[in-house]
């Protein structure tokens, strides 16, 4: 048994871990199979995340995070958790290989996922042409004429990404203002290659093989139009990702986590949740950063509180799993 | 086992002429997910050489195939039988999750 589980590795869920593994609680932290690192993997330059002057690309931030975690006693898991049980006051998580991991607490930092447009038209036409990725995805798309939905600031970096491969890149937001910040809307209005469709969702897709234009609605006058376009990236928000909590955590009308006051304390005694699966609001690394800060001290705050013989049994990580 | 990669010159013998099942995974290296998801295709193919062939075929040095086989999503896993393509696959998934969406050409 441990003492502290972290289930998640983006900012949150490694500055957790480099709290709890400076508090010598020795974590295990699981970092998902495919999407350990979690968002910043798939952006590019970070710019706003203090320390980096320079600005840092986000996949090597998160190798630093994790670096910084693994100095101080940290271990990574590379699989995904499958099955929750906060019962009483052991805490059992069970990952993909079938191992359980008991721990006498848990930091859920499980982030959010990318939200769909909800259309028919986008799961038929995923990897013909509508993407979630624009890092990813952006070389297929050179000298064509690029859509992008969204109006946060990730919707700017796509698009503003997307302009080294596109002819045009055509950003369509269904208000006539920006969510995104001042910096990153000033740099899209500055660039010659990106254009604003303001006040229209995309209601349709069309073309068979591959995507040949959308079906826009004026969401003022409610009139439709097409537009021809050759790609489409969808970068309109993200949603908590709660679903293994679904049952056993109370959630908010947001669909996050909640949690009590500015704390990291779910309506689980011993389960903490830190970073974008609580926060409906800000959503930026730092924030989950910090976010995971409060629920490393929360949790150690709360294994300060229990009894002694309990401890005792969570002190050798050597005996921490058990195999089915 | 890791999966071999396939180039243009290659890609016929490799794929189009096999008589096993292929699957080919569209990738490139400047692809976070295709990083990902590469060492758990390499652990399908250990485990099922018998009934399948995994390779890669890097998009960014053969641009040419991945136009013909209209890849506007990496990673793509397409998988190949008697020179057609049967099933497509976009995304990096967790192992379960792949084997599941391979299920009919991993019996």
């Amino acid at each position: 048994m441990r003492q502290i589980i972290i289930i998640g590795s983006g900012p949150a869920g490694f500055t957790a871990a480099i709290y709890a593994a400076r508090a010598n609680l020795k974590p295990l932290l699981i970092a998902s199979s495919v999407e350990a690192g979690g968002e910043l993997m798939n952006t590019t330059e970070v710019e706003n995340y203090p320390g980096f002057a320079d600005g840092v690309q986000g996949p090597e931030l998160m190798a630093k995070m994790q670096e910084q975690a693994e100095k101080f006693g940290t271990e990574v898991v590379y699989d995904d958790v499958t099955h929750l049980d906060f019962g009483d006051t052991i805490k059992t998580v069970t990952l993909g290989n079938g191992e359980k991991h008991e721990a006498l607490s848990v930091i859920f930092a499980t982030g959010s996922a990318y939200r769909k447009l909800g259309l028919d038209d986008e799961e038929r036409l995923s990897g013909r042409g509508v993407s979630w990725c624009a890092t990813c995805d952006g070389f297929f798309f050179k000298e064509k004429v690029i859509a992008v939905v969204g109006g946060g600031d990730s919707a700017m970096e796509e698009a503003t990404f997307l302009t080294r491969f596109g002819s045009k890149v055509i950003v369509i937001h269904r208000k006539d203002t920006l969510r995104a910040s001042k910096i990153m809307q000033e740099r899209a209005f500055a660039n010659e290659k990106i254009q604003f469709v303001w006040n229209s969702e995309v209601v349709g897709i069309d073309g068979e093989e591959a995507v040949e234009g959308l079906r826009l609605r004026d969401t003022v006058t409610g009139e439709e139009s097409t537009l021809p376009v050759g790609g489409l990236f969808v970068a309109i928000g993200n949603d908590p990702r709660t679903h293994l909590v679904h049952g056993l955590l109370d959630l908010t009308p947001e669909g996050t986590i909640a949690v009590a006051g500015r704390s990291s304390k779910t309506s689980q005694t011993g389960v903490f949740a830190a970073g974008d699966v609580i926060d409906p609001t800000y959503r930026q690394a730092v924030t989950a950063a910090a976010s995971g800060t409060v629920a490393a001290l929360d949790a150690e705050h709360y294994l300060a509180t229990l009894p002694e013989e309990l401890l005792a049994q969570a002190g050798d990580p050597a005996l921490a799993s058990v195999t089915n | 086992m890791s999966a071999r990669a396939v180039t243009d010159a290659t890609f016929d013998q490799e794929v189009i002429n096999n008589e096993k099942t292929v699957l080919v995974d569209f990738w490139a290296e400047w692809c976070g997910p295709c990083r990902a998801v590469s060492p758990i295709l390499d652990q399908i193919a250990a485990e099922n050489s018998d009934k399948i062939d995994i390779v890669k075929l890097n998009v960014d040095d053969h641009p040419a195939l991945a136009a013909k086989y209209m890849i506007t999503s990496i990673p793509a896993m397409k998988v190949f039988q008697k020179g057609e393509v049967v099933k497509t696959v976009i995304g990096a998934k967790p192992k379960p999750a792949l084997e599941a969406d391979l299920a009919a050409y991993l019996k």
